[in-house]
């Protein structure tokens, strides 16, 4: 029987793996440690949720805590990678990308094109993202969009343990700058997941479930929400296909468009707001890619164009639903009949 | 020093002329601070440099033919045409990139510096900035990063007395940027930019330090830019003979130049022969820049992954 794992100990086990397997892999981050330098214990916390707890007592230096100086701390990781390591940064949320954007999108991003191919920059930079913790404005954002703008960097966004794990080893073996996307609301999820090594190759969909009605893409948790929406659309004959793109920098184009070939209808399912985000994106690739097979147009469920609010009440209302998908997937289906 | 000095002088005329595309700042009159600092490094010892580049890359070692062909945007340039003045890396000789974004050096030498010391092998990292850069965020949480793991790594400020067009007199808020290596824990000296000697001194100091294990240290030069921040600049905020003087009393070439014939058997002609070398070989390198071909338009789309 398969063995089953949290979420985050799925990307505890990835970043034990490789650190045991490669000495150039290192750990960097505000609190992956947790109690330097202070008169208590050391890997009092190990990562603000747990996630890196119990590296410390295996790999020593190698795992090391930093000031809050993001721009510093990811700089040094951008750094430390051009001559030779393979650190694994964590900027703690996502949100905090503002004070450190510099040396990801103008330095990680551009040393290889700029230097003339002379460049090697093999950074993970892991962080937290997502709504649903009440953690308000600045602690919930989904911004993988921003990062998958910019060439240069390779971007991730597992939904489940399987792919947190085999994302994350290939995250690190790969030479090229990684965006590493984790929801926070999913590290308590559970999921199979093997003990031994094995990576998933970046830029290719998964296809959680087969359907020939609708096609849904969804990007991290929304893929949990759209399979919960495609059970119940299911009890009235609906058939969804759901396909999880796992990476939106590179994208599986041509899993997405031969979905949409099947079913003729496309619902869009992104947790980010709703301009200029891998939703618009994904319906542009369909829109000029696949316009022939469209029978209906393309939906797309979103947040709101709204910071995230505090309040339960309204922050509920702001996550894209499963009874939202569910609605936008019978909205495609009646359209024409 | 001379080669610099050749190497900016040049590029000055010939942008003059309409041969050198973009942006570009020259380094002039602050030879001694490159030289003076990059003899005490090694070749596996690492620097990150700004926008006013060209000086620190030629005295760690990056090829002057290449570079003089990236300036010019040719596909045989240090970065085959795709970095430009502002962008010229060699990370073979230790040159992490001349930088655009002023304060994008000093995170990336901690990283570096990172990296020496968990390999062990005894190489450092230096990160050069201006004035400008001392006051941005990243250059000062660096020095606190620095000093906090402890890494063997030099800052050096080269305080040329401009950010841009804003005096550093007025937007730095002490006398010394030095002084503020204390709020990081670390030495800091300030020195004048123009001694070649003193240059090399203050950062032999330092290199030892870093090497051995006892942590980062800032060195402020101040010194002048003959030129302005950037070709074209009109130079406005600078008063009407400063830099004739600067050039005719502060020549850092010309106190080098008579130190070492006082003080030591090396003649004036020895210096003029070495002179007519450089001539040579930056002539060769701008004839060769002008002679090269663009880089091919497939080159659009390379070296943006390494795999994707």
């Amino acid at each position: 029987m398969a063995r089953k794992i949290l979420y985050q100990d799925a990307i505890n086990e990835a970043l034990d793996q490789e650190m045991a397997r490669d000495d150039s892999v290192i750990v960097m981050g505000e609190d992956v440690v947790g109690g330097t330098g202070a008169g208590g214990e050391m890997d009092a916390w190990g990562g603000v949720l747990g996630v890196t707890k119990g590296l410390y007592g295996k790999y020593g230096d190698r795992i090391m805590d930093s000031p809050i100086s993001e721009s510093a701390l990811v700089g040094a990781a951008v750094g430390a990678a051009a001559t030779g390591m393979r650190p694994v940064c964590e900027l703690m949320f996502i949100d905090f990308m503002g004070v450190c954007f510099d040396q990801i999108y103008n330095q990680a991003a551009k040393f290889r094109y700029m230097f003339g191919g002379k460049a090697t920059t093999p950074v993970v930079i892991r962080t937290m993202y997502g709504a649903g913790f009440r953690a308000a404005a600045q602690h919930s954002q989904c911004l993988y969009n921003i990062f998958t703008h910019v060439p240069g960097l390779k971007v991730v966004m597992p939904s489940s343990p399987y792919d947190a794990k085999g994302l994350l080893i290939q995250a690190i073996r790969d030479d090229d700058p990684v965006i590493f996307c984790e929801h926070k609301a999913l590290y308590a999820t559970e999921g199979d997941v093997p003990e031994e090594s094995y990576a998933i190759p970046f830029g290719e969909a998964n296809i959680v479930r087969e359907g020939d009605d609708v096609t849904i893409v969804a990007l991290g948790r929304m893929v949990r929400f759209a399979t919960k929406a495609a059970e119940a659309l299911a009890a009235d004959g609906i058939n969804c296909e759901i396909v999880d793109p796992r990476t939106s920098s590179p994208f599986d184009e041509d899993t997405v468009l031969e979905s949409v070939e099947t079913t003729g209808r496309l619902v869009v399912v992104d947790e980010s707001n709703p301009r200029c985000s891998m939703a618009t994106d994904i319906s542009s690739l369909v829109s000029q890619k696949g316009f022939g097979f469209l029978q209906a147009p393309i939906e797309m469920v979103t947040a709101p164009h709204t910071p995230v609010p505090f309040s339960g009440a309204l922050e509920d209302l702001y996550i894209p639903s499963p009874d939202k998908i569910e609605a936008a997937v019978r909205k495609t289906v009646a359209y024409g009949n | 020093m001379k080669t610099i000095r050749e190497f900016e002088e040049r590029v000055h005329v010939e942008f003059a002329k309409g041969g050198i595309p973009g942006f570009v700042h020259l380094y002039a009159g602050e030879e001694a601070s490159a030289t003076g600092v990059c003899m005490n490094l090694e070749e596996d010892d690492y620097i990150a440099s700004n926008h006013r580049g060209h000086g620190h890359c030629i005295a760690k070692g990056v090829e002057v033919t290449g570079m003089m062909s990236e300036i010019y945007g040719k596909g045989s340039g240090t970065c085959h045409g795709k970095g430009g003045s502002m962008h010229i890396a060699d990370l073979d000789v230790g040159m992490m990139g001349a930088n655009g974004i002023v304060g994008g050096g000093p995170p990336l030498v901690c990283g570096a510096g990172l990296t020496a010391k968990l390999r062990g092998k005894g190489n450092i990292a230096l990160a050069f900035f201006g004035d400008g850069a001392s006051n941005q965020g990243t250059t000062l949480e660096s020095m606190n990063l620095a000093s906090v793991w402890k890494l063997p790594v030099v800052f050096v400020a080269e305080n040329n007395g401009y950010a841009e067009a804003t005096a550093s007199s007025w937007s730095v808020s002490c006398k010394d940027i030095s002084t503020r290596a204390a709020g990081f824990g670390m030495p800091g000296t300030t020195i004048d930019g123009h001694d070649f000697f003193a240059v090399h001194e203050a950062t032999r100091a330092a290199v030892e330090r870093a090497r051995s294990g006892g942590g980062p240290s800032l060195i402020e030069c101040k010194l002048d830019r003959f030129f302005g921040h950037f070709e074209g600049d009109n130079q406005k905020y600078r008063e009407p003979n400063e830099v004739k003087t600067i050039r005719e009393e502060s020549d850092c070439i010309k106190r080098f130049s008579n130190t070492i014939t006082n003080d030591t058997e090396i003649t004036v002609s020895d210096l003029a022969t070495i002179d007519g070398e450089v001539q040579i070989l930056i002539d060769d390198a701008v004839d060769k820049a002008i002679a090269g071909a663009d880089p091919e338009p497939e080159k659009l789309l390379t070296d943006v992954y390494i795999r994707y």
